[in-house]
């Protein structure tokens, strides 16, 4: 049957091209060769435009990644936040009752190459700034660094001291409290930034140390508080300078270890006869395992002169411990600091001037970068100490 | 009693200065960056036996599931894997506080196999790049876009653990859609 069908076929072929001349078997096979080339060619082409699609798509892929870099050359970002205290003063009247927007932040940082950056932060407190405002507007940061090797980098300006757990990174969302600790505001005066030059290295994997020069404090009173001695880089006094080491131990993930020394050659630094040289030295530790956290700090001046002697603030010192665990996937944690300071430990008669604060409470992220918290307080204080607040702090914070 | 006095301190800043000064003057100088270069990495992954590259093209529901892992959008849309019998490898990147690190990530029967930082440029955050850090996402796999091991963070590194701990679960998304297509 097949047979048939193809002599029919072959026949009619021979019948239409009777008129023509019928292609020989060389022709044929000269066509088949074309055709053939002809494949060949269009296979090349295809191939040769598959690749220049993909050259297309990696060239626009890495386009678009130069143009987020380029974006990225100069950077903003910011931190906010929102303190609630209902706090009743326990020996007096000094009830405190009040919503305060802390602290609202923004950073603005810049690249000039890969190894030069400017780094800045302005930061305005308690909401309004001015002429008999409750705030200030600060600029808490603002400094070039460079970066000499990979592991060694420097800078120069306004920055923060290298000192304790909460004055580098204070960020609402990494820390347990409303409030900030007050061994970290009153013994350590953070946030506390100064000018000068900071070098900072990679000793070995884990260890960083940092040196660093820089404008002093300057006691203007009697109290010889470090807090109200902070200059802040405002046409801050540069007779005698200051000086920083920090040493940082990160080699176990969940576990830091720091220790910091600060060393002021003239506590007064005025010329004054009342103060002398000064030494800030702390310790503290940040360790995290699964839910379970602590953190814990020390820290101590020792200050020469008979001027801090004869009021006892010639040491000041004090210290928090602060276990925490996290529950249901991170998302809340709850806390318990037991902290003490004291601004005037080095008087020897019966002026009791110790605070003891006990703080159980809650931090919830809803977000990683954005938390609700509350605290409980509980102060006890020496006889010496006029207020003792106890109560509720409520807050709200982000960064970005 | 003070335990340094004033001339060792101003000795120690000295020594600072000239450390810096020696750093500037040093034409070798290299900036921060690259910890390990793509090839060497895949090296390390494939014991000098590179796979033919291959490219990943990141859209539908397949983007949709990256961009809730990092929760953000992701901007790029090719990603580049190489892949043999056992592994594969990934070079991904995420931003940690400002700036793109560069994670080179393998995934073995569906569990982490290799986790390095390839390149940091980051001020802060640095030591998510230590091996004793990187280190504790080896043998993890991915349960409701959640990693099955416990991961440490670091003091002061939040951003950069963060970042880390959302490319290696990038990574064992992708691991599982190649494979998936494959069936």
């Amino acid at each position: 049957m097949v047979n048939i069908k193809k002599l029919i076929a072959v026949s009619l072929l021979t019948i239409f091209n009777s008129a023509q001349a019928a292609p020989t078997n060389e022709e044929i096979m000269e066509m088949m060769h074309e055709l053939k080339k002809e494949l060949a060619e269009l296979r090349k082409e295809n191939q040769k435009l598959k690749g220049e699609v993909d050259e297309v798509s990696i060239a626009t892929d890495e386009a678009i990644k130069s143009k987020i870099l380029l974006t990225n050359k100069s950077t903003f970002g910011g931190y906010g936040e929102m303190h609630g205290n209902w706090l009743d003063d326990q020996k007096g009247s000094a009830d405190k009752d009040e919503v305060d927007f802390h602290r609202f932040v923004l950073f603005f940082n810049h690249e000039f190459s890969d190894r030069l950056r400017l780094v800045s932060e302005l930061e305005l407190e308690h909401s309004i700034a001015g002429d008999g405002q409750n705030g200030e507007i600060e600029v808490e940061q603002a400094y070039i660094e460079y970066d000499l090797t990979k592991n060694t980098s420097v800078l120069g300006g306004l920055f923060l001291l290298p000192l304790g757990l909460l004055n580098e990174t204070h960020e609402p969302n990494t820390f347990y409290g409303v409030e900030r600790n007050n061994v970290e505001s009153y013994i350590i005066p953070s946030t506390w930034w100064e000018g000068g030059t900071m070098l900072s290295t990679n000793l070995t994997e884990g260890v960083n140390l940092k040196l660093a020069a820089h404008t002093a404090l300057e006691a203007s009173d009697s109290t010889y508080s470090p807090k109200t001695a902070r200059q802040k880089g405002s046409q801050a006094p540069a007779e005698q300078f200051a000086y920083t080491a920090a040493l940082k131990y990160t080699a176990i993930p969940g576990l830091t270890i720091g220790a910091g020394l600060n060393y002021q050659t003239d506590f007064q630094n005025s010329g004054s006869y009342s103060s002398d040289e000064a030494i800030l030295y702390e310790i503290h530790t940040d360790f995290s395992r699964g839910p379970i956290g602590l953190r814990a700090l020390y820290a101590e001046w020792d200050i020469e002169g008979i001027g801090p002697k004869l009021v006892g603030a010639d040491k000041q010192y004090g210290w928090f411990i602060e276990p925490s665990y996290k529950v249901f996937n991170d998302q809340l944690g709850i806390f318990a600091r037991y902290s003490m300071w004291d601004n005037s430990a080095g008087n020897n008669d019966n002026a009791d001037t110790e605070y003891t604060q006990t703080n159980i409470g809650f931090n919830w992220w809803i977000d990683p970068q954005v938390v609700v918290k509350l605290d409980y307080q509980s102060q006890s204080v020496g006889t010496a100490i006029v207020k003792e607040l106890n109560g509720l702090n409520l807050g709200l914070g982000y960064s970005f | 009693m003070l335990s340094l006095n004033k001339n060792y301190l101003a000795g120690l800043f000295r020594a600072m200065l000239l450390i810096a000064a020696m750093g500037l003057a040093t034409p070798t100088a290299i900036a921060k960056g690259v910890y390990q270069t793509e090839e060497d990495f895949l090296n390390e992954v494939f014991k000098n036996e590179i796979p033919e590259t291959q490219t990943l093209i990141l859209k539908g529901d397949l983007r949709k599931s990256v961009e809730k892992i990092l929760t953000h959008p992701y901007s790029g849309f090719r990603i580049k894997y190489w892949e043999n019998s056992t592994q594969s490898a990934w070079i991904l990147e995420e931003i940690g506080k400002e700036k793109n690190i560069t994670f080179g990530i393998a995934v073995s029967n569906q569990k982490v196999s290799y986790a390095n930082v390839l390149t940091f440029r980051e001020t802060r955050g640095w030591e998510i790049r230590y091996p004793a850090f990187t280190e504790q996402y080896i043998g993890a796999s991915l349960s409701e876009e959640r990693l099955t091991k416990d991961i440490d963070g670091v003091s002061g590194a939040t951003l950069s653990v963060w970042a880390m701990t959302s490319v290696v679960k990038m990574a064992l998304l992708l691991d599982g859609y190649i494979k998936n297509e494959k069936k």
